[in-house]
Protein backbone atom coordinates (compact mmCIF):
# COMPACT_ATOMS: atom_id res chain seq x y z
CA UNK A 1 0.00 0.00 0.00
CA UNK A 2 1.46 3.28 -1.09
CA UNK A 3 0.53 5.84 1.47
CA UNK A 4 -1.27 8.94 0.33
CA UNK A 5 -2.87 7.41 -2.77
CA UNK A 6 -6.57 6.89 -2.10
CA UNK A 7 -7.92 3.55 -3.39
CA UNK A 8 -9.84 3.92 -6.62
CA UNK A 9 -13.56 3.74 -5.93
CA UNK A 10 -15.06 0.55 -7.29
CA UNK A 11 -18.76 0.61 -8.02
CA UNK A 12 -21.15 -2.29 -8.03
CA UNK A 13 -19.26 -4.67 -5.78
CA UNK A 14 -21.67 -4.25 -2.93
CA UNK A 15 -25.41 -4.01 -3.14
CA UNK A 16 -26.80 -2.08 -6.07
CA UNK A 17 -30.54 -2.04 -6.89
CA UNK A 18 -29.94 -4.15 -9.97
CA UNK A 19 -27.91 -6.78 -8.06
CA UNK A 20 -30.50 -6.84 -5.28
CA UNK A 21 -33.32 -7.50 -7.71
CA UNK A 22 -31.48 -10.29 -9.52
CA UNK A 23 -30.41 -11.93 -6.27
CA UNK A 24 -33.95 -11.88 -4.87
CA UNK A 25 -35.22 -13.58 -8.06
CA UNK A 26 -32.51 -16.18 -7.58
CA UNK A 27 -33.62 -16.71 -3.99
CA UNK A 28 -37.23 -17.21 -5.07
CA UNK A 29 -36.11 -19.83 -7.55
CA UNK A 30 -34.17 -21.62 -4.87
CA UNK A 31 -37.17 -21.77 -2.56
CA UNK A 32 -39.47 -23.08 -5.28
CA UNK A 33 -37.12 -26.00 -5.85
CA UNK A 34 -36.72 -26.66 -2.13
CA UNK A 35 -40.51 -26.65 -1.68
CA UNK A 36 -41.04 -29.01 -4.60
CA UNK A 37 -38.51 -31.45 -3.16
CA UNK A 38 -39.96 -31.10 0.32
CA UNK A 39 -43.47 -31.74 -0.96
CA UNK A 40 -42.39 -35.00 -2.59
CA UNK A 41 -40.52 -36.11 0.52
CA UNK A 42 -43.37 -35.23 2.87
CA UNK A 43 -45.99 -36.92 0.72
CA UNK A 44 -43.89 -40.09 0.43
CA UNK A 45 -43.06 -39.96 4.13
CA UNK A 46 -46.75 -39.62 5.06
CA UNK A 47 -47.68 -42.57 2.86
CA UNK A 48 -44.89 -44.70 4.28
CA UNK A 49 -45.83 -43.72 7.83
CA UNK A 50 -49.49 -44.53 7.27
CA UNK A 51 -48.71 -47.93 5.78
CA UNK A 52 -46.12 -48.87 8.37
CA UNK A 53 -48.18 -47.78 11.37
CA UNK A 54 -51.18 -49.61 9.96
CA UNK A 55 -49.45 -52.79 8.86
CA UNK A 56 -46.65 -53.19 11.40
CA UNK A 57 -48.87 -55.09 13.83
CA UNK A 58 -50.00 -57.53 11.16
CA UNK A 59 -46.45 -58.21 9.98
CA UNK A 60 -45.43 -61.77 10.83
CA UNK A 61 -43.59 -64.79 9.47
CA UNK A 62 -46.99 -66.28 8.76
CA UNK A 63 -47.63 -63.51 6.27
CA UNK A 64 -44.66 -64.73 4.26
CA UNK A 65 -45.20 -68.46 4.70
CA UNK A 66 -48.99 -68.95 4.71
CA UNK A 67 -51.12 -69.56 1.65
CA UNK A 68 -54.21 -67.39 1.23
CA UNK A 69 -57.12 -68.12 3.52
CA UNK A 70 -60.59 -66.85 4.27
CA UNK A 71 -59.56 -66.35 7.86
CA UNK A 72 -57.32 -63.29 8.29
CA UNK A 73 -55.21 -64.84 11.06
CA UNK A 74 -54.27 -67.72 8.77
CA UNK A 75 -53.94 -65.77 5.53
CA UNK A 76 -50.52 -65.16 3.97
CA UNK A 77 -48.76 -64.01 0.86
CA UNK A 78 -46.64 -67.07 0.26
CA UNK A 79 -48.15 -68.15 -3.05
CA UNK A 80 -48.36 -64.55 -4.25
CA UNK A 81 -44.66 -63.99 -3.48
CA UNK A 82 -43.79 -67.02 -5.59
CA UNK A 83 -46.08 -65.72 -8.31
CA UNK A 84 -44.46 -62.28 -8.27
CA UNK A 85 -40.95 -63.76 -8.35
CA UNK A 86 -41.88 -65.96 -11.29
CA UNK A 87 -43.50 -63.15 -13.22
CA UNK A 88 -40.74 -60.64 -12.56
CA UNK A 89 -37.84 -62.94 -13.32
CA UNK A 90 -39.41 -64.13 -16.55
CA UNK A 91 -40.29 -60.55 -17.47
CA UNK A 92 -36.68 -59.44 -16.94
CA UNK A 93 -35.36 -62.43 -18.87
CA UNK A 94 -37.61 -61.64 -21.82
CA UNK A 95 -37.79 -57.86 -21.83
CA UNK A 96 -34.24 -56.88 -20.85
CA UNK A 97 -32.27 -58.61 -23.62
CA UNK A 98 -34.95 -57.83 -26.18
CA UNK A 99 -35.24 -54.19 -25.18
CA UNK A 100 -31.49 -53.61 -25.04
CA UNK A 101 -31.02 -55.35 -28.39
CA UNK A 102 -33.77 -53.28 -30.00
CA UNK A 103 -32.25 -50.08 -28.61
CA UNK A 104 -28.80 -51.05 -29.91
CA UNK A 105 -30.27 -51.63 -33.33
CA UNK A 106 -32.09 -48.30 -33.32
CA UNK A 107 -29.13 -46.28 -32.02
CA UNK A 108 -26.10 -47.98 -33.51
CA UNK A 109 -27.26 -49.70 -36.68
CA UNK A 110 -30.53 -48.36 -38.07
CA UNK A 111 -30.31 -45.60 -40.67
CA UNK A 112 -31.91 -42.35 -39.61
CA UNK A 113 -34.80 -42.05 -42.02
CA UNK A 114 -38.54 -41.47 -42.02
CA UNK A 115 -39.26 -45.10 -41.24
CA UNK A 116 -37.05 -45.28 -38.14
CA UNK A 117 -38.33 -41.90 -36.95
CA UNK A 118 -41.88 -43.26 -37.16
CA UNK A 119 -40.81 -46.35 -35.26
CA UNK A 120 -39.27 -44.12 -32.63
CA UNK A 121 -42.44 -42.07 -32.17
CA UNK A 122 -44.46 -45.25 -31.87
CA UNK A 123 -42.20 -46.66 -29.19
CA UNK A 124 -42.44 -43.43 -27.21
CA UNK A 125 -46.22 -43.56 -27.48
CA UNK A 126 -46.29 -47.18 -26.37
CA UNK A 127 -44.51 -46.16 -23.17
CA UNK A 128 -47.48 -43.95 -22.39
CA UNK A 129 -50.24 -46.47 -23.11
CA UNK A 130 -52.28 -47.31 -19.96
CA UNK A 131 -51.15 -50.62 -18.56
CA UNK A 132 -54.61 -52.17 -18.63
CA UNK A 133 -54.46 -52.00 -22.43
CA UNK A 134 -51.42 -54.27 -22.29
CA UNK A 135 -53.47 -56.59 -20.12
CA UNK A 136 -56.16 -56.78 -22.82
CA UNK A 137 -53.47 -57.35 -25.46
CA UNK A 138 -51.95 -60.13 -23.34
CA UNK A 139 -55.37 -61.69 -22.84
CA UNK A 140 -56.08 -61.54 -26.55
CA UNK A 141 -52.72 -62.72 -27.86
CA UNK A 142 -51.08 -64.92 -25.26
CA UNK A 143 -53.99 -66.33 -23.27
CA UNK A 144 -56.56 -66.76 -26.02
CA UNK A 145 -54.92 -66.75 -29.44
CA UNK A 146 -51.77 -68.66 -28.52
CA UNK A 147 -53.90 -70.66 -26.05
CA UNK A 148 -51.30 -70.40 -23.31
CA UNK A 149 -54.09 -70.09 -20.78
CA UNK A 150 -54.06 -68.07 -17.58
CA UNK A 151 -50.53 -69.09 -16.67
CA UNK A 152 -47.23 -67.56 -15.53
CA UNK A 153 -45.79 -67.39 -19.06
CA UNK A 154 -48.76 -65.44 -20.42
CA UNK A 155 -48.52 -63.00 -17.52
CA UNK A 156 -44.77 -62.57 -17.94
CA UNK A 157 -45.08 -61.99 -21.68
CA UNK A 158 -47.72 -59.36 -20.99
CA UNK A 159 -45.48 -57.65 -18.46
CA UNK A 160 -42.56 -57.89 -20.88
CA UNK A 161 -44.62 -56.04 -23.50
CA UNK A 162 -45.43 -53.42 -20.91
CA UNK A 163 -41.78 -52.96 -19.91
CA UNK A 164 -40.25 -53.09 -23.38
CA UNK A 165 -40.89 -49.49 -24.48
CA UNK A 166 -39.46 -48.09 -21.25
CA UNK A 167 -36.39 -50.32 -21.46
CA UNK A 168 -35.85 -49.47 -25.14
CA UNK A 169 -36.14 -45.73 -24.57
CA UNK A 170 -33.94 -45.63 -21.49
CA UNK A 171 -31.33 -47.82 -23.18
CA UNK A 172 -31.35 -45.54 -26.21
CA UNK A 173 -30.78 -42.54 -23.96
CA UNK A 174 -27.92 -44.37 -22.27
CA UNK A 175 -26.34 -45.17 -25.65
CA UNK A 176 -26.79 -41.60 -26.84
CA UNK A 177 -24.92 -40.38 -23.77
CA UNK A 178 -21.80 -42.30 -24.81
CA UNK A 179 -19.59 -39.70 -26.49
CA UNK A 180 -19.15 -40.05 -30.23
CA UNK A 181 -15.39 -39.67 -29.82
CA UNK A 182 -15.27 -43.04 -28.05
CA UNK A 183 -16.86 -44.80 -31.02
CA UNK A 184 -14.64 -42.86 -33.38
CA UNK A 185 -11.45 -43.85 -31.59
CA UNK A 186 -12.49 -47.49 -31.66
CA UNK A 187 -13.39 -47.39 -35.35
CA UNK A 188 -10.06 -45.64 -35.88
CA UNK A 189 -8.06 -48.71 -34.89
CA UNK A 190 -9.96 -50.89 -37.32
CA UNK A 191 -12.79 -52.31 -35.25
CA UNK A 192 -16.06 -53.51 -36.72
CA UNK A 193 -19.36 -52.02 -35.64
CA UNK A 194 -20.02 -54.97 -33.39
CA UNK A 195 -16.57 -54.73 -31.77
CA UNK A 196 -17.07 -51.02 -31.16
CA UNK A 197 -20.52 -51.61 -29.70
CA UNK A 198 -19.67 -54.63 -27.58
CA UNK A 199 -16.31 -53.49 -26.22
CA UNK A 200 -16.84 -49.77 -25.76
CA UNK A 201 -20.35 -48.45 -26.22
CA UNK A 202 -22.24 -51.08 -24.20
CA UNK A 203 -19.84 -51.17 -21.22
CA UNK A 204 -19.87 -47.38 -21.04
CA UNK A 205 -23.65 -47.27 -21.25
CA UNK A 206 -24.35 -50.29 -19.08
CA UNK A 207 -24.76 -48.56 -15.69
CA UNK A 208 -27.31 -46.18 -17.20
CA UNK A 209 -29.04 -49.04 -19.01
CA UNK A 210 -29.39 -50.86 -15.69
CA UNK A 211 -30.88 -47.77 -14.08
CA UNK A 212 -33.53 -47.67 -16.79
CA UNK A 213 -34.23 -51.36 -16.39
CA UNK A 214 -34.61 -50.94 -12.62
CA UNK A 215 -37.25 -48.29 -13.20
CA UNK A 216 -39.11 -50.46 -15.72
CA UNK A 217 -39.07 -53.52 -13.48
CA UNK A 218 -40.02 -51.54 -10.39
CA UNK A 219 -43.04 -50.34 -12.29
CA UNK A 220 -43.89 -53.84 -13.46
CA UNK A 221 -43.62 -55.37 -9.99
CA UNK A 222 -46.38 -53.16 -8.64
CA UNK A 223 -48.70 -53.48 -11.64
CA UNK A 224 -52.09 -54.98 -10.87
CA UNK A 225 -54.41 -54.09 -13.70
CA UNK A 226 -52.74 -55.84 -16.66
CA UNK A 227 -52.33 -59.11 -14.77
CA UNK A 228 -55.85 -58.90 -13.45
CA UNK A 229 -57.04 -58.74 -17.04
CA UNK A 230 -54.50 -61.17 -18.47
CA UNK A 231 -55.41 -63.93 -16.14
CA UNK A 232 -53.82 -63.83 -12.72
CA UNK A 233 -56.02 -65.91 -10.47
CA UNK A 234 -57.77 -64.18 -7.61
CA UNK A 235 -57.40 -67.18 -5.38
CA UNK A 236 -54.78 -69.87 -5.87
CA UNK A 237 -54.25 -72.91 -3.73
CA UNK A 238 -51.07 -74.24 -5.30
CA UNK A 239 -47.61 -72.77 -5.52
CA UNK A 240 -46.61 -71.97 -9.12
CA UNK A 241 -43.69 -74.26 -9.93
CA UNK A 242 -43.32 -73.75 -13.65
CA UNK A 243 -44.18 -71.25 -16.33
CA UNK A 244 -47.43 -72.99 -17.21
CA UNK A 245 -48.91 -72.94 -13.73
CA UNK A 246 -51.66 -70.59 -12.68
CA UNK A 247 -50.52 -67.82 -10.39
CA UNK A 248 -51.37 -64.73 -8.46
CA UNK A 249 -49.08 -61.86 -7.53
CA UNK A 250 -48.62 -59.74 -4.44
CA UNK A 251 -50.46 -56.65 -5.73
CA UNK A 252 -53.42 -58.78 -6.80
CA UNK A 253 -53.53 -60.55 -3.45
CA UNK A 254 -53.49 -57.17 -1.72
CA UNK A 255 -56.20 -55.91 -4.03
CA UNK A 256 -58.35 -58.87 -2.97
CA UNK A 257 -57.74 -58.31 0.71
CA UNK A 258 -58.62 -54.65 0.44
CA UNK A 259 -61.97 -55.60 -1.08
CA UNK A 260 -62.88 -57.62 2.02
CA UNK A 261 -65.11 -56.12 4.69
CA UNK A 262 -63.04 -57.26 7.71
CA UNK A 263 -60.70 -54.69 9.21
CA UNK A 264 -58.10 -57.44 9.80
CA UNK A 265 -57.71 -57.93 6.08
CA UNK A 266 -57.09 -54.21 5.59
CA UNK A 267 -54.29 -54.37 8.16
CA UNK A 268 -52.97 -57.46 6.44
CA UNK A 269 -52.97 -55.57 3.14
CA UNK A 270 -50.95 -52.78 4.73
CA UNK A 271 -48.47 -55.37 5.99
CA UNK A 272 -48.40 -56.86 2.49
CA UNK A 273 -47.48 -53.48 1.07
CA UNK A 274 -44.51 -53.40 3.43
CA UNK A 275 -43.48 -56.81 2.10
CA UNK A 276 -43.86 -55.60 -1.48
CA UNK A 277 -41.77 -52.52 -0.74
CA UNK A 278 -39.15 -54.70 0.93
CA UNK A 279 -38.99 -56.92 -2.13
CA UNK A 280 -38.64 -53.86 -4.34
CA UNK A 281 -35.80 -52.47 -2.23
CA UNK A 282 -34.10 -55.86 -2.29
CA UNK A 283 -34.27 -56.14 -6.07
CA UNK A 284 -33.19 -52.55 -6.58
CA UNK A 285 -30.19 -52.96 -4.32
CA UNK A 286 -29.16 -56.00 -6.32
CA UNK A 287 -29.39 -53.94 -9.50
CA UNK A 288 -27.47 -51.09 -7.89
CA UNK A 289 -24.68 -53.44 -6.81
CA UNK A 290 -24.56 -54.74 -10.37
CA UNK A 291 -24.43 -51.18 -11.65
CA UNK A 292 -21.56 -50.27 -9.32
CA UNK A 293 -19.71 -53.34 -10.46
CA UNK A 294 -20.01 -52.37 -14.11
CA UNK A 295 -19.22 -48.72 -13.65
CA UNK A 296 -15.97 -49.72 -11.94
CA UNK A 297 -15.03 -51.77 -14.98
CA UNK A 298 -14.99 -48.67 -17.11
CA UNK A 299 -12.01 -46.62 -16.01
CA UNK A 300 -13.22 -43.11 -16.67
CA UNK B 1 -28.81 -39.11 -57.72
CA UNK B 2 -31.07 -36.11 -57.32
CA UNK B 3 -28.47 -34.46 -55.16
CA UNK B 4 -26.22 -34.55 -58.15
CA UNK B 5 -28.77 -33.31 -60.68
CA UNK B 6 -26.41 -30.55 -61.63
CA UNK B 7 -23.04 -31.43 -60.19
CA UNK B 8 -20.37 -28.85 -60.57
CA UNK B 9 -17.54 -30.61 -62.30
CA UNK B 10 -14.79 -30.45 -59.69
CA UNK B 11 -12.11 -30.17 -62.33
CA UNK B 12 -13.88 -27.38 -64.15
CA UNK B 13 -14.16 -25.19 -61.08
CA UNK B 14 -10.58 -24.25 -60.95
CA UNK B 15 -7.92 -25.78 -63.09
CA UNK B 16 -5.12 -24.31 -61.09
CA UNK B 17 -5.07 -26.90 -58.27
CA UNK B 18 -4.89 -29.70 -60.77
CA UNK B 19 -1.97 -28.06 -62.55
CA UNK B 20 -0.19 -27.36 -59.35
CA UNK B 21 -0.70 -30.80 -58.08
CA UNK B 22 0.66 -32.50 -61.10
CA UNK B 23 3.73 -30.45 -60.35
CA UNK B 24 3.71 -31.67 -56.76
CA UNK B 25 3.18 -35.22 -57.91
CA UNK B 26 6.18 -35.04 -60.19
CA UNK B 27 8.15 -33.65 -57.35
CA UNK B 28 6.97 -36.45 -55.07
CA UNK B 29 7.77 -39.06 -57.68
CA UNK B 30 11.21 -37.66 -57.93
CA UNK B 31 11.86 -37.89 -54.22
CA UNK B 32 9.72 -40.63 -52.70
CA UNK B 33 7.04 -42.96 -53.99
CA UNK B 34 3.52 -41.81 -53.10
CA UNK B 35 1.73 -43.97 -50.54
CA UNK B 36 -1.52 -42.22 -51.16
CA UNK B 37 -2.72 -40.48 -54.28
CA UNK B 38 -5.84 -38.38 -53.88
CA UNK B 39 -7.50 -37.82 -57.26
CA UNK B 40 -10.37 -35.44 -57.89
CA UNK B 41 -11.87 -35.99 -54.48
CA UNK B 42 -15.23 -34.40 -53.62
CA UNK B 43 -17.19 -34.72 -50.40
CA UNK B 44 -20.87 -33.87 -50.07
CA UNK B 45 -22.79 -33.54 -46.83
CA UNK B 46 -26.35 -34.02 -48.03
CA UNK B 47 -26.79 -31.36 -50.72
CA UNK B 48 -23.79 -29.38 -49.55
CA UNK B 49 -20.67 -29.74 -51.64
CA UNK B 50 -18.12 -29.44 -48.83
CA UNK B 51 -14.87 -30.03 -50.69
CA UNK B 52 -14.22 -30.46 -54.38
CA UNK B 53 -11.49 -31.16 -56.88
CA UNK B 54 -8.86 -32.24 -54.42
CA UNK B 55 -5.82 -33.88 -55.97
CA UNK B 56 -2.50 -34.42 -54.25
CA UNK B 57 0.04 -37.08 -53.39
CA UNK B 58 1.29 -38.20 -50.02
CA UNK B 59 4.97 -39.17 -50.25
CA UNK B 60 6.19 -42.12 -48.25
CA UNK B 61 7.97 -41.63 -44.92
CA UNK B 62 7.26 -37.93 -45.02
CA UNK B 63 4.94 -35.64 -43.13
CA UNK B 64 2.27 -33.99 -45.20
CA UNK B 65 0.50 -31.06 -43.52
CA UNK B 66 -2.96 -29.92 -44.54
CA UNK B 67 -3.47 -26.26 -43.67
CA UNK B 68 -6.07 -23.63 -44.37
CA UNK B 69 -8.74 -21.47 -42.75
CA UNK B 70 -11.55 -23.00 -40.66
CA UNK B 71 -14.22 -24.82 -42.60
CA UNK B 72 -12.13 -25.28 -45.73
CA UNK B 73 -12.45 -29.06 -45.57
CA UNK B 74 -8.99 -30.16 -44.52
CA UNK B 75 -10.33 -32.46 -41.78
CA UNK B 76 -12.97 -33.73 -44.18
CA UNK B 77 -10.28 -34.69 -46.68
CA UNK B 78 -8.19 -36.30 -43.95
CA UNK B 79 -11.15 -38.37 -42.83
CA UNK B 80 -11.64 -39.66 -46.36
CA UNK B 81 -8.22 -41.24 -46.29
CA UNK B 82 -9.31 -43.88 -43.76
CA UNK B 83 -12.98 -43.92 -44.74
CA UNK B 84 -13.99 -42.25 -41.48
CA UNK B 85 -16.62 -40.26 -43.35
CA UNK B 86 -18.49 -43.51 -43.89
CA UNK B 87 -19.69 -43.06 -40.32
CA UNK B 88 -21.36 -39.75 -41.12
CA UNK B 89 -24.80 -40.72 -42.42
CA UNK B 90 -25.18 -37.81 -44.84
CA UNK B 91 -21.63 -37.81 -46.21
CA UNK B 92 -20.89 -38.93 -49.75
CA UNK B 93 -17.38 -39.22 -51.16
CA UNK B 94 -16.67 -39.05 -54.86
CA UNK B 95 -13.27 -39.51 -56.46
CA UNK B 96 -10.32 -41.77 -55.97
CA UNK B 97 -7.95 -42.30 -53.10
CA UNK B 98 -5.29 -44.73 -54.17
CA UNK B 99 -3.50 -46.40 -51.31
CA UNK B 100 -0.53 -48.37 -52.67
CA UNK B 101 -2.38 -48.33 -55.96
CA UNK B 102 -5.72 -49.59 -54.58
CA UNK B 103 -8.65 -47.22 -54.70
CA UNK B 104 -10.00 -47.40 -51.15
CA UNK B 105 -13.32 -45.95 -52.30
CA UNK B 106 -13.89 -49.06 -54.38
CA UNK B 107 -17.03 -50.80 -53.12
CA UNK B 108 -15.08 -54.02 -52.68
CA UNK B 109 -12.76 -52.40 -50.15
CA UNK B 110 -13.76 -52.92 -46.51
CA UNK B 111 -13.35 -49.69 -44.51
CA UNK B 112 -12.46 -51.74 -41.42
CA UNK B 113 -9.45 -53.13 -43.26
CA UNK B 114 -8.50 -49.62 -44.39
CA UNK B 115 -8.57 -48.26 -40.85
CA UNK B 116 -6.39 -51.07 -39.60
CA UNK B 117 -3.69 -50.07 -42.13
CA UNK B 118 -4.23 -46.32 -41.87
CA UNK B 119 -4.35 -45.28 -38.22
CA UNK B 120 -5.78 -42.09 -36.82
CA UNK B 121 -5.10 -39.68 -33.97
CA UNK B 122 -7.88 -37.24 -33.15
CA UNK B 123 -8.07 -33.61 -32.19
CA UNK B 124 -9.11 -34.19 -28.62
CA UNK B 125 -7.10 -36.91 -26.88
CA UNK B 126 -9.62 -39.74 -26.61
CA UNK B 127 -8.13 -42.78 -24.92
CA UNK B 128 -10.55 -45.60 -24.21
CA UNK B 129 -11.87 -45.55 -20.63
CA UNK B 130 -9.67 -48.58 -20.01
CA UNK B 131 -6.21 -49.21 -18.62
CA UNK B 132 -3.15 -47.87 -20.41
CA UNK B 133 -2.26 -51.44 -21.32
CA UNK B 134 -5.68 -52.20 -22.81
CA UNK B 135 -5.68 -48.93 -24.70
CA UNK B 136 -2.71 -50.12 -26.69
CA UNK B 137 -3.59 -53.81 -26.84
CA UNK B 138 -7.24 -53.53 -27.85
CA UNK B 139 -6.70 -52.51 -31.44
CA UNK B 140 -4.25 -55.34 -32.00
CA UNK B 141 -6.61 -57.76 -30.30
CA UNK B 142 -9.66 -56.93 -32.42
CA UNK B 143 -7.56 -57.20 -35.54
CA UNK B 144 -6.49 -60.67 -34.56
CA UNK B 145 -2.82 -59.80 -34.28
CA UNK B 146 -1.16 -62.74 -32.59
CA UNK B 147 1.87 -61.42 -30.83
CA UNK B 148 3.16 -61.28 -27.32
CA UNK B 149 0.89 -58.52 -26.09
CA UNK B 150 3.23 -57.43 -23.30
CA UNK B 151 6.02 -56.95 -25.82
CA UNK B 152 3.73 -55.22 -28.28
CA UNK B 153 2.41 -52.81 -25.65
CA UNK B 154 5.93 -51.97 -24.48
CA UNK B 155 7.20 -51.53 -28.01
CA UNK B 156 4.32 -49.23 -29.00
CA UNK B 157 4.62 -47.17 -25.84
CA UNK B 158 8.34 -46.83 -26.43
CA UNK B 159 7.80 -45.74 -30.02
CA UNK B 160 5.30 -43.18 -28.75
CA UNK B 161 7.90 -41.92 -26.24
CA UNK B 162 5.58 -42.71 -23.35
CA UNK B 163 7.06 -45.88 -21.87
CA UNK B 164 9.33 -44.22 -19.33
CA UNK B 165 6.42 -42.25 -17.89
CA UNK B 166 3.90 -45.09 -17.64
CA UNK B 167 5.79 -48.40 -17.44
CA UNK B 168 5.03 -48.73 -13.72
CA UNK B 169 1.31 -47.94 -14.02
CA UNK B 170 0.12 -49.84 -17.06
CA UNK B 171 -3.05 -50.92 -15.27
CA UNK B 172 -4.15 -47.38 -14.47
CA UNK B 173 -6.81 -45.69 -16.52
CA UNK B 174 -5.57 -44.02 -19.67
CA UNK B 175 -7.72 -41.06 -18.73
CA UNK B 176 -5.69 -40.41 -15.60
CA UNK B 177 -2.78 -39.19 -17.73
CA UNK B 178 -2.15 -35.58 -18.68
CA UNK B 179 -3.44 -34.28 -22.01
CA UNK B 180 -0.08 -34.60 -23.75
CA UNK B 181 0.45 -38.10 -22.36
CA UNK B 182 -3.05 -39.07 -23.43
CA UNK B 183 -2.31 -37.94 -26.96
CA UNK B 184 0.92 -39.96 -27.02
CA UNK B 185 -1.09 -42.91 -25.69
CA UNK B 186 -3.43 -42.44 -28.65
CA UNK B 187 -0.41 -42.51 -30.94
CA UNK B 188 0.80 -45.71 -29.26
CA UNK B 189 -2.69 -47.13 -29.74
CA UNK B 190 -2.56 -46.28 -33.44
CA UNK B 191 0.89 -47.90 -33.71
CA UNK B 192 -0.30 -51.21 -32.27
CA UNK B 193 -1.76 -52.29 -35.60
CA UNK B 194 1.56 -51.53 -37.26
CA UNK B 195 -0.02 -49.15 -39.76
CA UNK B 196 2.04 -47.57 -42.50
CA UNK B 197 0.10 -44.32 -42.53
CA UNK B 198 -1.07 -42.32 -39.52
CA UNK B 199 -3.58 -39.53 -39.93
CA UNK B 200 -3.54 -36.78 -37.31
CA UNK B 201 -6.41 -34.35 -37.03
CA UNK B 202 -5.04 -31.30 -35.21
CA UNK B 203 -3.38 -33.53 -32.64
CA UNK B 204 -1.90 -30.65 -30.65
CA UNK B 205 -4.74 -28.18 -30.61
CA UNK B 206 -5.73 -29.21 -27.07
CA UNK B 207 -2.16 -29.33 -25.76
CA UNK B 208 0.25 -26.90 -24.14
CA UNK B 209 3.37 -25.77 -26.04
CA UNK B 210 5.73 -28.22 -24.34
CA UNK B 211 3.50 -31.22 -24.99
CA UNK B 212 3.09 -29.94 -28.53
CA UNK B 213 6.84 -29.93 -29.09
CA UNK B 214 7.12 -33.46 -27.73
CA UNK B 215 4.49 -34.66 -30.18
CA UNK B 216 6.24 -32.88 -33.02
CA UNK B 217 9.59 -34.47 -32.12
CA UNK B 218 7.83 -37.80 -31.95
CA UNK B 219 6.35 -37.30 -35.39
CA UNK B 220 9.80 -36.67 -36.85
CA UNK B 221 10.99 -39.93 -35.29
CA UNK B 222 7.99 -41.92 -36.41
CA UNK B 223 8.40 -41.16 -40.09
CA UNK B 224 11.30 -43.56 -40.21
CA UNK B 225 8.62 -46.27 -40.31
CA UNK B 226 5.37 -44.56 -41.18
CA UNK B 227 3.90 -41.83 -43.32
CA UNK B 228 2.05 -39.05 -41.55
CA UNK B 229 -0.69 -36.77 -42.77
CA UNK B 230 -1.50 -34.03 -40.28
CA UNK B 231 -4.20 -31.38 -40.27
CA UNK B 232 -3.14 -28.31 -38.39
CA UNK B 233 -4.45 -24.85 -37.71
CA UNK B 234 -1.02 -23.81 -36.73
CA UNK B 235 1.09 -22.64 -39.66
CA UNK B 236 4.25 -22.62 -37.57
CA UNK B 237 3.63 -26.25 -36.77
CA UNK B 238 3.23 -27.09 -40.45
CA UNK B 239 6.42 -25.20 -41.21
CA UNK B 240 8.28 -26.93 -38.35
CA UNK B 241 7.34 -30.55 -38.91
CA UNK B 242 6.10 -31.16 -42.41
CA UNK B 243 7.91 -32.01 -45.62
CA UNK B 244 4.99 -31.21 -47.85
CA UNK B 245 2.22 -28.71 -47.22
CA UNK B 246 -1.18 -28.72 -48.85
CA UNK B 247 -3.10 -25.45 -48.64
CA UNK B 248 -6.89 -25.44 -48.78
CA UNK B 249 -9.18 -22.46 -49.00
CA UNK B 250 -12.84 -21.66 -49.35
CA UNK B 251 -14.10 -21.04 -52.86
CA UNK B 252 -17.50 -19.95 -54.12
CA UNK B 253 -20.54 -21.55 -52.44
CA UNK B 254 -18.40 -22.06 -49.36
CA UNK B 255 -16.86 -25.10 -50.99
CA UNK B 256 -13.39 -26.04 -49.81
CA UNK B 257 -10.79 -26.48 -52.50
CA UNK B 258 -7.14 -27.27 -52.77
CA UNK B 259 -5.08 -24.24 -53.72
CA UNK B 260 -1.56 -25.48 -53.61
CA UNK B 261 0.43 -28.56 -52.70
CA UNK B 262 4.16 -27.96 -52.50
CA UNK B 263 7.22 -28.94 -50.53
CA UNK B 264 6.86 -27.10 -47.25
CA UNK B 265 9.86 -24.82 -47.62
CA UNK B 266 8.76 -23.81 -51.08
CA UNK B 267 5.17 -23.15 -50.00
CA UNK B 268 6.21 -20.93 -47.13
CA UNK B 269 9.00 -19.05 -48.88
CA UNK B 270 7.83 -18.91 -52.43
CA UNK B 271 4.11 -19.70 -52.71
CA UNK B 272 2.86 -20.11 -56.23
CA UNK B 273 -0.64 -18.85 -55.55
CA UNK B 274 -1.44 -15.37 -54.27
CA UNK B 275 -4.10 -16.86 -51.96
CA UNK B 276 -1.49 -19.02 -50.30
CA UNK B 277 0.71 -16.00 -49.84
CA UNK B 278 -2.16 -14.02 -48.33
CA UNK B 279 -2.85 -16.81 -45.91
CA UNK B 280 0.68 -17.51 -44.75
CA UNK B 281 1.45 -13.83 -44.35
CA UNK B 282 -1.65 -13.46 -42.19
CA UNK B 283 -3.63 -11.29 -44.54
CA UNK B 284 -6.69 -13.55 -44.22
CA UNK B 285 -7.88 -16.64 -42.42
Amino acid sequence: MTAGVPPAPVEGLTSTPNLKRRQSIAAIGRWIFILATAFAIVALGALAWYIISRGWGALSWGLLTNPPSRRPERAGLNLAIYGTLWIISLTVLIAFPMGVAAAIYLEEYAPKNRWTRMLQINISNLAGVPSVVYGLLGLGIFVEWLSLGRVVLAGALTMALLSLPVIIISTQEALKAVPWSLRESAYGVGATRWQVTASHVLPAAFPAILTGAILAVSRAIGETAPLLVAGAAGFVTRRPDSFDDSYTTIPIQLYNWMARPQKEFLDLAAAGIIVLMGLLVLMNSFAIILRQHYSKKTRW
Amino acid sequence: MTALSNPPNPVAIDTRPANHVSGAAEHADRVEPAVIQVRDLSVYYGQFHAVGGVTFDVPQNKITALIGPSGCGKSTVLRCINRMNDLVPTARVVGEINYHGVNINDPRVDPVGVRRRIGMVFQKPNPFPKSIYDNVAWGAKVNGIRANMDDLVEQCLRRAALWDEVHDKLQQSGLALSGGQQQRLCIARALANNPDVILMDEPCSALDPISTLRIEDLMRELIQDVTIVIVTHNMQQAARVSDQTVFFSLGENRMGQLIEASPTRELFTNPRDSRTEDYITGRFG
